[in-house]
C-alpha cells in the first residue's frame, strides 16, 4: 500500500500542508543553535523540535536557579543547580525522537574568545536574554560568516526580536491575496486561438451558460476594443459600460426576460480582476535591477541565477511579461470547457518555464557550472522575494543609526518605538551597573533615577530629539528584568515561525525589528 | 468602561468566594514551593506601576488568590489547550479543570506537546492533566473526558474564568449560550458576580485570534457570527455532473459513491421507506480514505482533471485545517494576558485580537460590538416574518441559512391548543420521519397564529430560542 502514509507523514501531516515535503526536508537538514536556555529560548526550541528540526545545540553556562524552574516548562525542581543547557536539552529532546539535541556547557563569551568558528556550522543561531556586548560580538562573527542570527528577548511585558541576515531569498512567498494571472489585457497566441474557437452567439443554450467567464470577458473585450480604438476600458465609467455590454450578452427567453446565466454574473463581477494589467510587479523589478542579478558568476546562488533567467525571459520570449503562472481560479463551467481553458494556461506556463530553464542553463554553462536542481515547477516568478537586514553594528553606530525612523515613530510618544528605546536604555544601565534595574524591591525607587539618566545619555549619544515619558522609565524599573512565561511563550511562537521561514525559504520573514507590547496587546515592526 | 467592569467584578467575586469558602486553600507548603519560584510573576502582582488600573492594589494576596482559590476551566486539550494549560500552570494557577472529548491521534503530535507516541488512542484531557501535574508541582489539573454538553450549570458556575481552545464553532456557541444562561438579573439589572468571563481563541495555519467576552456586557460569539468564514460546500450539480477541480472528484466519491457502494439496500426495504443500513465513512480509517482516493482518481481520469492526491483526499474528507505549533503558541500566549488583566491589572485596548505571520508578523485589535438583536445575548425577542401561506420548510431554511442565526438542525415546537407540539425535529430519526410531512404544510395549515411563539432548539445553544411569529400579507 504505497499510498498509506509513513508514520512521519502522519505525524507532520498538518504542517506538510503548509510548507510541503521539500520544506520539511529543509527543516530536517537544519541545525539550530540556541544561546541561553531561558524560558524564551526553550519555548522557541519547543516550536522547532515539535515540527522536526534536524538538530539543535544549546549553549549556556548558567546554573539552573529556582526562578528558572518557576517560568521554564523544560526544567523541573530537581534541575536546580545543574547546568541549564544540559537540563533543558533533556526535556526538549524527549519531545521528538527524530530530533538530535546537543548542549555545550559554556558561556558564549568564552566561546567567542576561544573558538568563534564554533558558530559557523549552524543554519541559524538564536540568542535570547543576551547582554548587549556579547550580542554585538556574536552578531559580528555571524555576519562575517553569513550565518543568519535571530535575537529574541522577553523583558517584563515587552517582547523583542531582531533578525540579522545579509541576504535572505524567498523562493515561495505564498502571498495571501495574490492577483490572478489571466493575461486578458494581452492574451498570448494560444489563448487568443482558444477564445476564437468559441462562437458565443451560435452556441446551444446549455453551452452558453456553461462557458467560463474568462472566455466571455475575452470575447467581449475583443468587441469593445474594435469599437474603442483598441483601448481597453480604463476608468470606472468605461468599466461600467463594459459590464453593461456583458449584461446585454445574457441570453433572453421568448418573452425577452434574461435567463439565469451564472457564468455571466461571474464575468460581470470579475471585470476588475480581468482588467488587472499584466505587468511585472515592483518587487520583481527591484530584483531585476539588483547587482546580484546583473553579475552572474560561479559563486552566484541559485536564486539569483533564476532571477536573471527570468529577466532574460522577460526581455526576450516574454516580450515584457513574466512567465505565465498557469493556474486559473475555479469558475462556473462544464468540465470540458474549464479543463481545456486551464490546459491552455498550463501548457503555456510549461513552455515559459522551459524557456526560463534554457536561460538558466546558458548562464550556468557560461560560468562553468552544472544545473543540479529540477524544482523550477515550484516557483512562481511573481512571488520571488529577497530580504536584506542590516548588521547590528549599523543599528548601533552613531553615524548609521536610523534616526529618522526612530524620530518619526516617536511623534506618537506611546508608539512601540519607546519600548525599543527603553530596551536600549536598560542595556546601558547594565553596562554601567552590571545588573538590570529594579531586580529587587529595594532598588526600584533609586533605579528609576539612574535609568532616566541612561535614557538621556542614550538619546544624546544618538542625537535623538524625542520625548520618552517618565511612565516608561518607571514601568521598566517595575519589570525588574522579569521574564513572565506567557510573554516568553508568545515570543517563542513568533520567533520559531521566523526561524522556519529562514530555514525553508518559504513565506516572508520580518525586517528587521519586532516589538510586542503585552500590556496593550499590540505589536509593530521597524527597520533599524 | 470595560476595564472598570472587568476589574471590579473580578475583585467582587474574589472577595465573595474568600468569604464563603474558608478552607479551600491548597497547602502551599506541601506542594514544595521553592525559593524564587514565583519571582517572575510576583513583580507584577506586588509592585505598582504607571499603567496599571487605578483600582489595582499591589499585594501579596493576589498571588495567594491565584495559587489557592482561583478556579479556571480550559475547554479543549488540543493545540491551543496544551499551550494554555502550560501557560496557566506557570503563571500560578493551580485549580484547573480541562474538558476534551477526543483521544490522541498521531497527527496531533506535531504541536500538542503534552502527548507522545505511546499516548495515541488515550483521552487527551487525561494525558494532558497527568503531564502538567507531574511537570509543575502543586498544579492540580482535573481532566474530564467528556463533551461540554454533558455538564450543566452547576459545573460551569464554579469557575472564575473559562478559556476555550475549541475547533468547532458549534461548540463555541454552545459554551457562549451556557454562560449567558448563568446570568442573574435583579430587577432587570445584571448582577456582575454572575458573569464568568470567556476567553476564546482559535488558530488556522499561520492565522489566529483571541477574544474576551463578558457575557451580558460585551459582544458574544453570536454577535459576531459573520466573522467566522463559511464552510466550503460545493454545489451538488458541480459534484454530480460538472467536476472541474480535484476536490469535486473527491466529494463525488465521498458523498455519492460511498453510500451507494457501502450500504446494503434490499429493494423491498427501500420500497417500505425503512432506514438504510450501512457503514459510515470514517476519515480516520486509512482503508476508507484509500478507497475514496482510488475512486476519486477514476473520476478525475474521466474528466481529465489532474491533482488528486492521497493528501488532498484526506484533507477534503476530514476537512483538515493545517496547523503548526508556533501559531498556537502565539495565540495561547495572548490569552493569559487577556484574562490576567484583572491580575496584572492592565487593560487590553480592545476585546478582539487577530494575528497573522505569513508575511512578517501582523497583529490587530478591535472592539467587537454587541449586536442589538443578537439571538443569543440580546434578550430582544427574535422575530420570524412569514406569510401564513409559507411552508414550514421555508422557516427551517431561514433558521439555517440566515447569517446571524446559522442553526445546524433546529427543532421547532409550538404551543397549540394548550399542548406543546413538535412541528419538526431532525435529530431523532423516528421523530424526523413523523414530523417530516409538516415541512410541506403551510403555517396556517399547521394551526399557527399571528403573534404565536415558536421555541427552537439547536446544537448551537444549550437554551431554547424563542421566536415570535409575525404574519405578513
Amino acid at each position: 500500500m504505497a499510498d498509506h502514509k509513513t508514520n512521519k507523514d502522519q505525524r507532520y501531516d498538518r504542517q506538510l500542508r503548509l510548507w510541503g515535503d521539500h520544506g520539511q526536508e529543509a527543516l530536517e537538514n537544519a541545525h539550530v543553535c540556541l544561546v541561553n536556555a531561558a524560558a524564551s529560548g526553550t519555548e522557541i526550541l519547543k516550536n522547532l523540535v515539535l515540527p522536526g528540526i534536524g538538530a539543535f545545540t544549546i549553549v549556556d553556562g548558567h546554573r539552573v536557579s529556582g526562578e528558572d524552574v518557576g517560568n521554564n516548562f523544560f526544567l523541573s525542581s530537581d534541575s536546580v543547580g545543574k547546568n541549564r543547557a544540559q537540563a533543558t536539552t533533556e526535556l526538549l529532546q524527549e519531545l521528538n525522537t527524530d530530533v538530535s539535541g546537543n548542549f555545550v556547557e559554556e558561556n558564549p563569551d568564552r566561546l567567542l574568545d576561544n573558538d568563534p568558528e564554533f558558530f559557523h556550522r549552524f543554519s541559524l543561531v538564536i540568542a535570547v536574554q543576551l547582554e548587549e556586548s556579547t550580542c554585538l560580538r556574536l552578531g559580528s562573527v555571524l555576519w562575517n560568516a553569513a550565518v543568519p542570527f535571530l535575537v529574541c528577548r522577553t523583558y517584563g511585558l515587552v517582547g523583542y526580536m531582531r533578525l540579522v541576515v545579509r541576504e535572505h531569498t524567498v523562493v515561495e512567498s505564498h502571498p495571501d491575496n495574490a492577483l490572478e494571472d489571466l493575461r486578458l489585457d494581452q492574451p498570448f497566441p494560444e489563448l487568443t486561438n482558444h477564445i476564437t474557437s468559441y462562437d458565443l452567439d451560435n452556441m446551444e443554450k446549455k453551452d452558453h451558460s456553461h462557458t467560463p467567464w474568462v472566455i466571455i470577458v475575452a470575447k467581449y473585450l475583443q468587441k469593445w476594443c474594435r469599437e474603442h480604438d483598441f483601448q481597453l476600458p480604463r476608468n470606472y465609467k468605461e468599466k461600467e459600460a463594459f459590464r453593461q455590454l456583458l449584461r446585454e450578452g445574457i441570453r433572453k427567453n421568448e418573452n425577452g426576460t434574461p435567463e439565469e446565466e451564472e457564468n455571466f454574473d461571474e464575468a460581470i463581477k470579475n471585470v476588475n480582476t480581468a482588467l488587472n494589467p499584466s505587468k511585472v510587479c515592483v518587487s520583481v523589478e527591484d530584483l531585476f535591477n539588483a547587482e546580484q542579478c546583473e553579475n552572474i558568476t560561479s559563486q552566484s546562488p541559485a536564486f539569483w541565477v533564476m532571477v536573471r533567467a527570468v529577466r532574460d525571459f522577460v526581455q526576450a520570449e516574454g516580450r515584457g511579461s513574466l512567465p505565465v503562472r498557469g493556474t486559473i481560479p475555479d469558475m462556473i463551467a462544464d468540465s470540458d470547457k474549464f479543463i481545456s481553458l486551464q490546459n491552455v494556461y498550463r501548457e503555456r506556463a510549461l513552455q515559459d518555464a522551459a524557456a526560463v530553464s534554457r536561460h538558466v542553463e546558458s548562464h550556468l554553462q557560461a560560468v562553468g557550472k552544472v544545473c543540479i536542481w529540477g524544482t523550477l515547477h515550484m516557483w512562481n516568478a511573481a512571488f520571488l522575494r529577497v530580504v536584506h537586514c542590516r548588521a547590528l553594528v549599523e543599528e548601533y553606530g552613531v553615524d548609521t543609526v536610523h534616526k529618522d525612523e526612530i524620530t518619526s515613530c516617536m511623534d506618537n510618544p506611546d508608539s512601540e518605538m519607546v519600548l525599543y528605546l527603553m530596551l536600549r536604555s536598560v542595556d546601558c544601565f547594565y553596562q554601567q551597573h552590571s545588573r538590570y534595574p529594579g531586580v529587587y524591591n529595594y532598588q526600584v525607587e533609586d533605579d528609576i533615577v539612574r535609568l532616566k539618566l541612561c535614557v538621556h545619555s542614550l538619546l544624546q549619544e544618538y542625537g535623538l530629539t524625542v520625548n520618552v515619558k517618565d511612565d516608561y522609565v518607571h514601568e521598566f524599573c517595575r519589570y525588574g528584568a522579569a521574564e513572565p512565561h506567557t510573554v516568553a511563550a508568545f515570543m517563542g511562537g513568533a520567533a520559531a515561525q521566523e526561524a522556519i521561514k529562514l530555514i525553508t525559504h518559504q513565506f516572508v520573514p520580518f525586517n528587521n525589528t519586532f516589538i510586542y507590547n503585552a500590556m496593550a496587546q499590540t505589536s509593530a515592526t521597524f527597520q533599524l | 468602561s470595560l476595564s472598570l467592569l472587568l476589574f471590579s467584578l473580578f475583585r467582587k467575586k474574589k472577595r465573595r468566594i474568600e468569604e464563603l469558602t474558608e478552607k479551600m486553600a491548597l497547602d502551599v507548603g506541601s506542594s514544595g514551593d521553592w525559593d524564587g519560584r514565583w519571582r517572575h510573576v510576583q513583580k507584577f502582582l506586588e509592585r505598582s506601576g504607571p499603567f496599571t488600573h487605578p483600582d489595582f492594589e499591589p499585594s501579596e494576596e493576589t498571588l495567594q488568590f491565584l495559587l489557592e482559590t482561583c478556579k479556571i476551566l480550559v475547554i479543549g486539550a488540543g493545540g491551543l489547550g496544551c499551550e494554555l494549560l502550560k501557560n496557566l500552570a506557570l503563571s500560578g494557577f493551580r485549580h484547573i479543570h480541562v474538558v476534551d472529548m477526543d483521544t490522541i491521534d498521531v497527527s496531533n503530535l506535531n504541536r500538542q506537546f503534552l502527548f507522545r507516541s505511546k499516548d495515541v488512542g488515550h483521552p487527551k484531557a487525561e494525558v494532558a492533566a497527568d503531564f502538567i501535574n507531574s511537570r509543575v508541582p502543586g498544579c492540580h489539573v482535573v481532566p474530564h473526558f467528556k463533551k461540554i454538553q454533558e455538564f450543566d450549570e452547576s459545573f460551569y458556575r464554579q469557575f472564575h474564568i473559562i478559556v476555550c481552545g475549541l475547533d468547532s464553532i458549534i461548540a463555541r456557541r454552545w459554551m457562549n449560550g451556557m454562560l449567558l444562561s448563568l446570568l442573574v438579573y435583579d430587577d432587570g439589572v445584571l448582577d456582575p458576580s454572575s458573569i464568568i468571563p470567556l476567553i476564546d481563541g482559535g488558530t488556522e495555519g499561520f492565522k489566529g485570534n483571541a477574544r474576551v467576552i463578558l457575557p451580558g456586557m460585551t459582544a458574544c460569539i453570536d454577535c459576531t457570527l459573520e466573522l467566522y468564514p463559511p464552510q466550503i460546500n460545493f454545489p451538488m450539480c458541480t459534484i454530480a455532473s460538472m467536476p472541474r477541480l480535484p476536490e469535486h472528484c473527491i466529494e463525488y466519491a465521498r458523498i455519492l459513491q460511498w453510500p451507494k457502494e457501502n450500504t446494503s439496500i434490499p429493494s423491498l426495504l427501500v420500497l417500505m421507506c425503512l432506514p438504510l443500513y450501512g457503514v459510515a465513512l470514517d476519515g480516520d480509517n486509512p482503508e476508507h480514505i484509500h478507497w475514496v482516493f482510488q475512486k476519486s482518481l477514476e473520476r478525475a481520469a474521466e474528466f481529465n482533471i489532474i491533482g488528486v492526491t492521497y493528501r488532498l483526499t484526506q484533507g477534503v474528507v476530514k476537512r483538515i485545517i493545517p496547523a503548526v505549533a508556533s501559531t498556537n503558541a502565539v495565540i495561547a500566549g495572548t490569552v493569559p494576558s487577556r484574562e490576567n488583566t484583572a491580575l496584572f491589572a492592565y487593560v487590553p485596548l480592545n476585546n478582539y485580537l487577530v494575528f497573522n505571520d505569513v508575511d512578517g508578523l501582523y497583529t490587530y485589535t478591535f472592539e467587537a460590538e454587541r449586536k442589538e438583536n443578537c439571538s443569543a445575548c440580546s434578550q430582544v425577542p427574535q422575530k420570524l416574518q412569514f406569510p401564513p401561506s409559507a411552508k414550514l420548510q421555508e422557516v427551517l431554511e431561514y433558521l439555517t441559512e440566515n447569517a446571524s442565526l446559522q442553526m445546524k438542525s433546529p427543532a421547532i415546537t409550538a404551543t397549540l391548543e394548550g399542548k406543546n407540539k413538535t412541528l419538526y425535529l431532525q435529530t431523532v430519526a423516528s421523530i424526523e420521519e413523523k414530523t417530516r410531512p409538516n415541512l410541506c404544510k403551510t403555517l396556517k395549515e399547521l394551526g399557527l397564529a399571528d403573534g404565536q411563539e415558536l421555541a427552537v432548539a439547536d446544537v448551537t445553544t444549550p437554551q431554547t430560542v424563542l421566536f415570535k411569529l409575525n404574519f405578513t400579507s
